[in-house]
């Protein structure tokens, strides 16, 4: 082969590389995209069954429930206009607070209830996560 | 007083940012001397003024004065001193003051130490810089002002973020601007050397140590980051691929492939292209990351206001940047070239190879991050893009790049034989194999687990090998001290990345977790470990109310130690915060974090067992090491009138 050849057969395996490269990362990307809803839109069925999404809005004031001798808990979001059951495992953040804003992440249940993976608080008392806030102000407009 | 004097000092500084960044850069481009004479008594003057106003923040924080409205959002009086302190950069307002004053040093450091650069660049390089300071002290003047006075004056403050209540926060953001903000020095040789025309070995090694220096401090920075959000966010990881840290990680990424692609440029005179375009997107990155981190377009700790005229201002400022050093490289690359040519199989080869896999890295990671952004501010949907993707993606990129590491020192610069290169590496590829098989058996791992442990094999074999290469024979003390200290701090920085491909494969692997109902006197096993909850205490300390357990671990019955973790609830602010037990090893590290109290008796505790979790900071830290010794090389430091003669193994390629 002479160099040339060799030159033009490199930058083809170079670009056939790249081409699967980002072939394989936008795969990647759509097959993680994790999609928000609001507890107004996860009871109209909006949501999807069998995907990980994200639920926003607020924890409804007397509704954490806490099982004794396990780390199961249970507690329900609300945009104000529905309301969504989650059952989660585990330790709780330190700013998850009744009637403050939450997100929370997992998967809905067959019973309608949403079964949380990982449930995010915000770092500072004054901050509303920007989905919670995005969920409560949804609902009020629809009013 | 003194906060008018701090917010004179910064109208001051202004107005040298902009003698700094017009007269000389005018001067370079109409050779007049005088105007270029003007660019270091300028910096270093900027840099007095800035650290001047920085001290008066500094005072108002010690003194609480809280008529300063910065000082009462930040700061408490009962909060201790050293806090009260880094409280100065603890929002908004100073740590854009911090980002100002370190711009101001480093821009200072290059008036001071480039005295052998030709007038014309010096001024060029400082005169960029100074244009950079102009954007960040009006950002600093016209929207987020630390110095303003609030009437009446608040009796006490609202305190420092519980969370940033901690020496992480003394270190973290300065030596992470240092960083983010080292970088501008390379985008400003980086123009400068557009705007000149001059581009070659000499460009290369002026701005290689100021580079790798920015590359350390980054370094340093993410890792004490990692390492902070491991012990005090209360969950035991060490790294979330959050937006906010894929802020920090782009511009590494990308520095990283700029040390590489200015070491193609210094020693052979090729890249010089592309090392310019990595200098402009590294800085560009680290803007970008600003912009994430300071506007409140992301949902974070570092997010602290969310004013949508600060973002507006930030999103031009990068525009500006961004597309303006863009044009001019479209404008001036052209002029530049490539530059030396090399063959198929070389050296050049193997760091373009990295080049090009540590860019889409950084790629990557810059679509995860922004689309969820764009797509938000479109109207177009709330999505997030978690740590399956970043992972999906990231870890086979790695993997060829991990293997590249490996041979890349053993390929000779400008053509090398393919052949002669596999026979330096035959033994080590089979000793890493053998390895491998061995604890495949003895210890029967997963298939990622020995993919990792074999990557982080190869790479400290080989590397040692190659040192052995070096040093081997009677005298070897002697050439092991004779070696330059850019190979030893290549070595050192590589054997840092095995050690933490270690840390990250085991911890990943074989990490060990659950979240338990306890009450006192009762006990949990994880990982061989009994925890038993032996009792709980309610204390009370400096600003804050605690909850102190205390738990006894054992194995096979065996005291080992205690751990003691508390849940507190600062008392200015009402925010419950959790302190993790951690009881650190060399080969493991056991992490207990209190959850809530479910009845007076009884806590949900999350125990965690984390193999050769310390490793992945160990990692950190060697490669942060390696960049000093690299930048300490003696070749640096030569005046122009010394001819340095670079010792025998200048074949090496001081890569």
């Amino acid at each position: 082969m002479k160099p040339r050849h060799q030159r033009l057969a490199l930058v083809g395996a170079g670009l056939a590389a790249l081409a699967l490269g980002a072939w394989l990362i936008l795969s990647a990307f759509r097959q993680n995209l994790v999609f928000f809803f609001t507890p107004t839109q996860v009871v109209a069925g909006d949501a999807p069954r069998g995907r990980a999404f994200r639920l926003g809005g607020m924890v409804e004031q007397g509704s954490l429930q806490r099982a004794s001798g396990n780390a199961a808990g249970r507690f329900v979001v609300t945009d104000l206009a529905r309301r969504v059951p989650v059952s989660y495992r585990g330790i709780l953040p330190d700013l998850f607070k009744e009637g403050k804003g939450v997100v929370s992440q997992g998967r809905l249940g067959a019973d309608g209830v949403f079964i949380a993976d990982e449930v995010l608080a915000k770092h500072d008392e004054n901050y509303m996560p920007p989905e919670a806030a995005f969920a409560l102000k949804q609902a009020e407009n629809a009013r | 007083m003194i906060p008018e004097l701090g917010n004179f000092a910064v109208m001051l500084a202004l107005c040298v940012a902009l003698v700094l960044g017009v007269l000389p850069l005018a001067g370079a481009a109409r050779g007049h001397g005088g105007w270029m004479a003007l660019a270091r008594p300028a910096a270093a003057a900027q840099a007095l003024l800035v650290a001047f106003a920085f001290g008066c923040l500094v005072t108002s924080f010690m003194v609480n004065d809280f008529s300063v409205a910065y000082v009462a959002a930040h700061s408490n009086s009962t909060l201790p001193l050293h806090f009260r302190i880094a409280a100065s950069w603890g929002g908004h307002e100073g740590s854009l003051l911090l980002w100002i004053l370190i711009l101001a040093a480093w821009t200072g450091a290059v008036a001071l130490f480039s005295r052998e650069l030709p007038q014309a660049m010096a001024a060029r390089v400082l005169g960029v810089m100074g244009l950079i300071a102009v954007g960040f002290i009006s950002f600093l003047l016209f929207t987020s002002n630390p110095f303003e006075r609030l009437l009446p004056a608040a009796l006490d403050g609202r305190d420092l973020n519980p969370l940033l209540q901690d020496p992480g926060m003394i270190f973290h953001p300065p030596l992470l601007y240092l960083g983010y903000v080292g970088f501008s020095v390379a985008f400003a040789f980086a123009v400068a050397a557009l705007l000149g025309g001059q581009l070659d070995a000499r460009w290369a090694r002026w701005s290689r140590p100021w580079t790798l220096v920015a590359w350390l401090f980054l370094t340093l920075g993410i890792f004490l980051g990692s390492f902070w959000a491991y012990y005090e966010l209360g969950w035991g990881g060490w790294w979330f691929w959050d937006a906010v840290e894929n802020a920090s990680f782009m511009p590494w990424l990308v520095g990283t492939a700029l040390i590489h692609s200015l070491a193609v440029t210094e020693k052979r005179g090729s890249f010089k292209n592309w090392t310019v375009l990595l200098a402009i997107l590294a800085f560009s990155l680290s803007l970008l990351g600003t912009f994430l981190v300071r506007s409140g377009v992301l949902t974070s700790v570092h997010a602290f206001a969310t004013d949508p005229e600060r973002g507006l201002f930030i999103l031009v400022f990068l525009t500006i940047v961004i597309g303006g050093s863009l044009l001019l490289f479209a404008w001036r690359a052209p002029s530049v070239g490539l530059g030396g040519r090399f063959a198929v199989f070389s050296r050049e080869l193997a760091l373009l190879l990295n080049n090009v896999l540590l860019a889409v890295a950084a790629a990557t990671v810059l679509l995860g991050t922004l689309y969820p952004l764009i797509l938000d501010a479109l109207g177009l949907g709330k999505i997030s893009v978690g740590p399956p993707y970043f992972e999906s993606v990231f870890v086979p990129l790695m993997v060829p790049l991990l293997v590249l590491l490996g041979v890349g020192p053993f390929v000779r610069w400008k053509e090398a034989e393919p052949a002669g290169v596999a026979r330096s590496l035959r033994w080590v590829a089979a000793a890493t194999l053998g390895l491998v098989a061995a604890g495949a058996v003895t210890l029967r791992y997963s298939a990622g687990v020995a993919l990792g442990l074999g990557l982080a094999t190869w790479i400290l074999l080989a590397t040692g090998w190659h040192l052995w290469q070096q040093v081997a024979g009677r005298d070897w003390l002697r050439r092991w001290a004779g070696l330059p200290r850019s190979y030893t701090g290549m070595l050192v920085a590589h054997a840092g990345i095995a050690v933490f491909v270690v840390g990250v494969t085991l911890v990943k692997g074989w990490e060990v977790s659950a979240d338990v109902s306890l009450q006192v006197g009762q006990s949990a096993t994880l990982g061989g470990h009994t925890f038993r909850f032996a009792s709980m205490d309610y204390v009370k300390g400096p600003n804050y109310l605690a909850a102190r357990g205390q738990f006894e671990v054992s194995v096979d019955g065996r005291y080992v130690g205690s751990l003691v973790p508390e849940k507190r609830v600062f008392t200015v602010q009402n925010m419950p915060m959790t302190e993790a037990a951690i009881d650190r090893g060399f080969t493991r590290d056991l992490y207990l974090a209190l959850g809530e109290r479910t009845d007076p008796l009884t806590w949900v505790v999350r125990i965690q067992h984390k193999p050769f979790v310390g490793w992945i900071w160990a990692g950190c830290l060697f490669m942060a090491a390696g960049g000093a010794l690299a930048a300490l090389d003696k070749r640096y430091r030569a005046r122009r009138s010394v001819q340095v003669r670079l010792p025998v193994h200048a074949e090496l390629g001081h890569a």
